[in-house]
């Protein structure tokens, strides 16, 4: 067997959070983990930890405590002003080493996965990645992740008993965020990292991020398959009166008809609307996982053999440029209806 | 100017809708599924073969697994790749992420001189996604990860590529040599050619290594050297859905769908 840098019995009884954020507001993902940590730090009466890494983020630490966590490791270094895989990983395995936890958690993002893919081999240490829920033994402290394989279709529970920190990455979208506590309190540790330009090899030449779609959390879906054609126009007023957004599966989005952020499924997103709304789509696996744990679906499509009709609570057999049009303008007589 | 040497990592994996866990026994039962390259590495390998169209040089595939996915990595020198390295030994199986990105970066030292090594996004089997981040560990290389586009430039020795970031995008680069991970669905892979079918079918063009030609420690690869366990597995619940028909004429199905809709959200 090959042996973790870190020791079991070295390792420190504590569940850290690896944060990731973005404009001074810690993002989504992490919310999420820190309020499944807290739960699981309760359950086995740990201490929950927050690992903030940056050029100047002391200050969110106050976010790190209002959402349940009772300590903020914060790293700040000048070469932690932009994400690099070469200084975060650097940095995160220092602190790591410092810090010994026996569980550490990751939002499975680009960088997260990234970050904790590398890690996980420099501690030589197992990373269950895209977890879709997380236990830990009360008897053992061995954490046991949930995660699924072959498109979502087999569940698989995953445990590294011999090494530690015991990793995983967390699939967003799948834990709720926690309420805040405004005011709450907790202990912020500042760590010393060592990083020296030489040691980054990566350089950005530049970087967008204007688009801000994100489908996971979105009340309800209006999402599109090919029967839609080149022309989302009506998927778009429906989601518009209806308060959510516009997903679609793989076929529009290769076309060129949709933008890539909104694919829905095995390699998009996942949803969880209160309503998923599915037109012109046939209802392949790969895309039926992604909507999954929507609350209530509705099929429309004109043929009344479309698989998505089995993954449907309300089917509709009929053409969608009919019955769309009809739809949102008798949404909008409603609405109106209701306002005068 | 010298010419790029390229590996493209592929896993063969069984197709996934052939896939199922028996619900007495709860194990896999792969055995009936049919076996394909992992979707995703056909990306990669269709990014090493337009690179290899512009710039001439070689591509390598390099695969761990039995003996028997030869003929489904052949595919893979139909398409223009020029060699196949295959890691192989008993030593090899039940290997986790820790321990197969170990043996893979075995098998790529030992190819020696290699300039940039291009992985899939992920596989569609277990889709972990982190083979490629811990192979560039194990090297201690740069990486490039989700890439959607990639250059080489083989004067300066450096990879620039686009990869994906919630939201955007950003273009890196990174000196030579490197690993990269591609986009799934950034690119649509090539068919076969017919011509070099022939030669794809044909002996030779493929090279098999053992635990013994690879030096590696029996304590690193396969289940001796992986930290995880599947402690249980199970068919992912499918939610039971209503598949309830809303008939009658337009204007009732527009009205029922609304109620729908208002007892959802509104």
């Amino acid at each position: 067997m090959v042996d973790s840098l870190i020791h079991p019995h070295e390792a420190k009884p504590e569940i850290w959070v690896y944060l990731e954020h973005e404009g001074g507001n810690l993002q989504t993902v992490s919310l999420e983990i820190l309020g499944k940590g807290r739960q699981l730090a309760d359950e086995m009466g740990w201490p929950l930890c927050g690992l903030l890494l940056g050029e100047h983020v002391v200050h969110l630490a106050a976010q790190v405590f209002e959402h349940g966590a009772d300590r903020a490791w914060v790293v700040e270094h000048p070469l932690l002003g932009s994400f690099t895989i070469d200084a975060y990983a650097a940095a995160t395995f220092q602190t790591v080493m410092k810090g010994k936890p026996s569980v550490l958690l990751f939002g499975a993002t680009p960088d997260g996965r990234d970050l904790a893919a590398r890690l996980a081999v420099r501690l030589r240490t197992g990373l269950n990645a895209d977890c879709t829920d997380l236990r830990i033994k009360r008897e053992s402290g061995v954490l046991v992740s949930e995660v699924s394989g072959f498109g979502g279709g087999v569940l698989a529970l995953i445990e590294m008993p011999d090494h530690r920190p015991q990793m995983a990455t967390v699939r967003p979208g799948v834990f709720p965020v926690p309420g805040s506590m405004p005011g709450s309190q907790g202990e912020t540790i500042s760590v010393r990292v060592d990083l020296s330009p030489q040691m980054i090899k990566t350089r950005i030449i530049e970087r967008h991020t204007s688009s801000t779609i994100d489908l996971t959390r979105v009340p309800v879906l209006v999402a599109g398959g090919r029967g839609v054609g080149p022309d989302f126009t009506d998927l778009e007023q429906l989601a518009h009166l209806l308060g959510g957004d516009v997903g679609a599966t793989r076929p529009p989005v290769d076309a060129g008809y949709i933008e890539r952020e909104r694919q829905v499924g095995q390699t998009g997103v996942g949803c969880s609307p209160e309503l998923a709304i599915c037109c012109g789509i046939s209802g392949a696996f790969h895309f039926v996982v992604g909507i999954e744990k929507a609350e209530t679906v509705i099929a429309i499509n004109s043929d009344p053999e479309a698989p998505i009709f089995d993954y449907a609570d309300y089917c509709v057999v009929g053409d969608i440029h009919k019955v769309l049009p009809d739809l949102v303008q008798a949404l909008q007589a409603a609405r109106e209806l209701t306002h005068d | 100017m010298t010419e790029p040497r390229i590996v493209v990592c592929v896993k063969v994996v069984p197709k996934p809708e052939e896939v199922r866990v028996d619900p007495q026994t709860r194990l896999l039962e792969r055995a009936n599924a049919r076996a394909e390259i992992n979707p995703p590495d056909m990306n990669a390998l269709e990014m090493a073969l337009t690179l290899k169209d512009r710039l001439s040089g070689t591509v390598e595939i390099l695969s761990m697994g039995p003996p028997y996915f030869e003929p489904v990595l052949r595919v893979g020198l139909g398409m223009g790749a020029d060699h196949i390295h295959l890691l192989s030994d008993r030593a090899f199986g039940g290997a986790d992420t820790l321990a197969t990105t170990y043996t893979l970066a075995h098998g790529i030292e030992r190819l020696r001189s290699v300039d940039i090594v291009l992985c899939g996004e992920e596989s569609s089997d277990g889709a972990t996604g982190q083979v490629p981040q811990g192979l560039a560990e194990w090297l201690n290389w740069p990486q490039l990860t989700l890439v959607t586009e990639l250059e080489i430039d083989m004067e300066r020795h450096v990879a620039r590529g686009q990869r994906s970031i919630k939201g955007g995008y950003e273009i890196l680069e990174v000196p030579l040599p490197c690993v990269v991970s591609v986009k799934t669905a950034s690119n649509e892979p090539r068919f076969m050619d017919f011509r070099l079918k022939a030669q794809a079918a044909s002996p030779g063009r493929m090279k098999v290594w053992d635990a013994a030609a690879l030096k590696t420690d029996v304590n690193h690869t396969g289940l001796a050297g992986s930290p995880t366990r599947v402690s249980g597995l199970a068919s992912a619940a499918s939610r039971e859905r209503k598949r309830e028909r809303l008939t009658g004429t337009s204007e009732e199905i527009i009205k029922a769908l609304i109620e729908v809709i208002r007892n959802s959200v509104m």
